[in-house]
């Protein structure tokens, strides 16, 4: 990365405007001072060289830039690193302190400090904290650090007009004590306190763009800045009782199996009867069948048919079966935004409360067989939704080693919410000994790869290390306008690839390639997955989505164990269009083409040996078939788990963290 | 002994932290060596749960099995 002082890489900053930067740990309420800042216009762009979203908007003649929620500013991640350089750049910066976590938040805050950067505080939440009992002198607190302190309750926008008027008087506060004498021997050489700041505490980065080694100081200085804040915390927190409010005792209730997993359950059936039922069923029933496809779709066909020949090349392209005005449309506006909206609605509603972090304590366990923490859970839950989002929520494990397996794992083995509709739905004419062999497959599919990747892949996942947030009641206005955001923001990334999606498609169709295709998989469908000859041309069209694929399955006459075949097959088919491209733009390309390589072959494979092992069994219809191939399955996964434990026995501990 | 040995309402001081990058981000969160905590719960084979005033942290098997506790003579009154 080209790097610089100055502009911080956003576009639209006006020359000679004041760079007023929001700081803060996750979950303090930034967002809220944002918008009242800038209201309605705000530009929202990603961070050059990063997939993360920085927003920023005008203030008067200055701009408002907000930050990603962090801890600390260093290079443990890309928020980190992006926090840093906008606050390294800012003009002022106003710290947003959540009352109730002093020890945590006054970290950040005195750290910014340490910056030499003016700050101002807006002490968040202190109705909160006076409920928990806690009393916080915002006097003291101002004069110890030497920067104003404005106590203010975001929710009801108490305090925020002061906030606004005191802007001006953001001062440079007290150093960490003891770290004078280190910053300013290397102040001069290297231009500035904040630089200064991080080369000492071995930012690699910026010790980097002034030719430095990193200082080996960053122990020593946390530990000063820890004592610091402890002390300051000393004088200035006054605890009175200590009530045990509901909020807390449920927040326990969610860390325990007995009483969390039921709660996770039932989170999880709201999520689904929202989305998988309300949402897919009757919303897109709407708009999809309604909308698009009963009127917007024939009027379009109508219009460019005056114009051009509906069979011509371009009449293909344009309004064909995979047309670029009628099947994109249709599926970006009618099938995929309503989901969208939902599935960032509950994310949001998960994220404000506090609840995630706490699915991710109680199910990490479970999770580090398959070479994840707890993190992993959230992409995985959220592919049961769509496999395209939560490919990119992916972003939030801890280690690229992570983001790798939940990658794979998401792209091969989750079906998403309109696959899983169809696929429901076949399953429900074959009888439960075979939905029971679906599942099994499926999950062991799932676990023999998390382990061989967690295996094979070199160093080691990391542990799990979270803060647990209280919980809260979210704002449905900072929902909304959080779900609002985002989905813009999928709308814009997911509409020029899914174009591109569906120009290839056609393409194929018009050359003649399509039939090609599927005469080449000819030997692989009868021979081996022992289907019909036409079963090829639902895999064709599970290249473009896996649930099309599904319900061209539905239109085929099979035996029980060809549909169960079939399904395992197509379940672990290559990720839809818009997912694989999402995985290409979110991984490097050579991952993606692996991932997509990967899928053929394993769909195949394991759907094939399901096939095989029930002619080998007596390719009867009753459940013995089905039980010997889903203990034949247990066995693979035991074997496998017991030979990657013995592997993994001669390999060297990597390193956690 | 190891944090993973802790039991709920326990309350220790935490001695050892071997990993440098967990020790650097436990100071952040205002948990550094040699702070007296509190065990919050303990999820059965699963992340140990540790708490100082308002702050909670849950720490995974594997990390807590590397950090050293001391348990505080008094326990929790």
């Amino acid at each position: 990365m080209a790097h610089c002082h100055g502009p911080v890489g956003l576009k639209n900053i006006p020359e000679g405007a004041k760079k007023i930067v929001l700081a803060g740990n996750p979950n303090t309420g930034k967002s809220v001072f944002f918008n009242y800042f800038t209201g309605l216009y705000v530009d929202v762009s990603n961070y050059p060289g990063t997939t993360l979203e920085i927003s920023h908007g005008r203030f008067g003649s200055d701009v408002i830039i907000d930050t990603p929620g962090v801890y600390g500013i260093s290079s443990f991640n890309d928020e980190e690193r992006i926090a840093r350089d906008i606050i390294l750049s800012a003009d002022m910066v106003i710290s947003v302190v959540d009352a109730v976590h002093l020890e945590r938040d006054l970290f950040l805050t005195q750290q910014v400090i340490d910056t030499g950067v003016p700050v101002i505080m807006a002490l968040n939440m202190v109705d909160e904290a006076e409920r928990q009992g806690l009393k916080v002198d915002a006097d003291l607190l101002s004069d110890l650090l030497g920067i104003p302190v404005i106590p203010t309750v975001a929710v009801q926008r108490k305090g925020f007009s002061e906030v606004k008027e005191r802007l001006a008087d953001a001062k440079t506060g007290h150093m960490t004590p003891g770290l004078e004498p280190l910053i300013s021997r290397l102040a001069n050489r290297v231009g500035s306190q904040g630089e200064a700041l991080l080369v000492l505490e071995d930012d690699p980065l910026v010790a980097e763009r002034h030719g430095l080694k990193p200082e080996n100081h960053r122990e020593e200085i946390y530990l000063m800045r820890r004592e610091r804040v402890n002390d300051v915390i000393k004088h200035v927190l006054k605890e009175s009782t200590e009530g045990a409010t509901f909020g807390s005792l449920l927040g326990r209730w969610m860390l325990k199996p007995a009483t969390g997993l039921p709660i996770l359950a039932l989170a999880l059936y709201a999520m689904y009867y929202v989305i998988g039922v309300l949402i897919a069923g009757t919303v897109v029933g709407f708009t999809e069948e309604t909308i698009m496809l009963e009127k917007y779709e024939p009027a379009v066909r109508g219009i460019v048919g005056q114009l051009i020949s509906a069979e011509s090349v371009l009449g293909t392209i344009l309004i064909g079966e995979f047309g670029l005005l009628t099947m994109t449309i249709t599926y970006i506006l009618g099938l995929l935004m309503p989901l969208v909206i939902g599935f960032y609605f509950f994310l949001s509603l998960f994220e404000d409360s506090g609840y995630l972090p706490r699915i991710a304590t109680l199910v990490d366990r479970l999770l580090t067989g398959v070479g994840l923490n707890g993190r992993g859970v959230i992409p995985l839950i959220l592919g049961f939704g769509c496999v395209t989002m939560a490919t990119i929520t992916t972003r939030l494990l801890g280690s690229d080693r992570e983001r790798r397996i939940a990658v794979l794992l998401l792209g091969l083995t989750i079906p998403c919410s309109a696959q899983l509709g169809v696929i429901a739905g076949l399953l429900a004419g074959v009888g439960g000994w075979y939905v029971a062999l679906y599942a099994m497959v499926i999950f062991t599919v799932l676990v023999i790869i998390g382990t061989i990747m967690d295996t094979l892949l070199p160093g080691k996942s990391t542990d799990l290390l979270i803060d647990l947030p209280p919980l809260r009641l979210p704002r449905l206005d900072n929902v909304l306008k959080k779900t609002g955001t985002k989905s813009y923001n999928f709308l814009k990334e997911a509409f020029p690839l899914f174009a591109l999606g569906a120009l290839i498609i056609s393409v194929f169709q018009v050359t003649g390639i399509l039939e090609f295709l599927q005469n080449l998989l000819a030997p692989l469908t009868v021979g081996w997955l022992k289907l019909p000859k036409e079963a090829a041309t639902a895999f064709i069209m599970g290249i473009v989505r896996r649930d099309f694929g599904a319900a061209g399955l539905s239109n085929m006459v099979l035996t029980p164990e060809q549909t169960i075949a079939a399904l395992i097959t197509i379940t672990l088919f290559v990720p839809c269009i818009a997912s694989i491209l999402i995985i290409f733009k979110e991984r490097s390309k050579k991952e993606a083409a692996m991932i997509w390589g990967a899928s053929w072959a394993v769909a195949f494979l394991v759907g094939g040996i399901v096939s095989q092992l029930h002619s080998a069994f007596g390719g009867d219809g009753g459940y013995t078939g089905a039980l010997g191939i889903i203990l034949a399955f247990f066995g693979m996964t035991l074997a496998t788990v017991i030979a990657c434990r013995l592997a993994k026995r001669d390999k060297p501990r990597g390193i956690a963290g | 002994m190891t944090l993973d040995r802790v039991k709920r309402g326990q309350s220790f001081k935490i001695t050892s932290i071997p990993n440098e990058v967990v020790r650097v981000q436990a100071i952040r969160f205002g948990i550094a060596e040699g702070e007296t905590v509190s065990c919050e719960e303990v999820v059965p084979a699963g992340p140990i749960v540790i708490r100082k005033n308002k702050q909670q942290i849950a720490l995974g098997r594997g990390l807590a099995r590397q950090i050293g506790v001391v348990m505080s003579c008094t326990e929790k009154e």
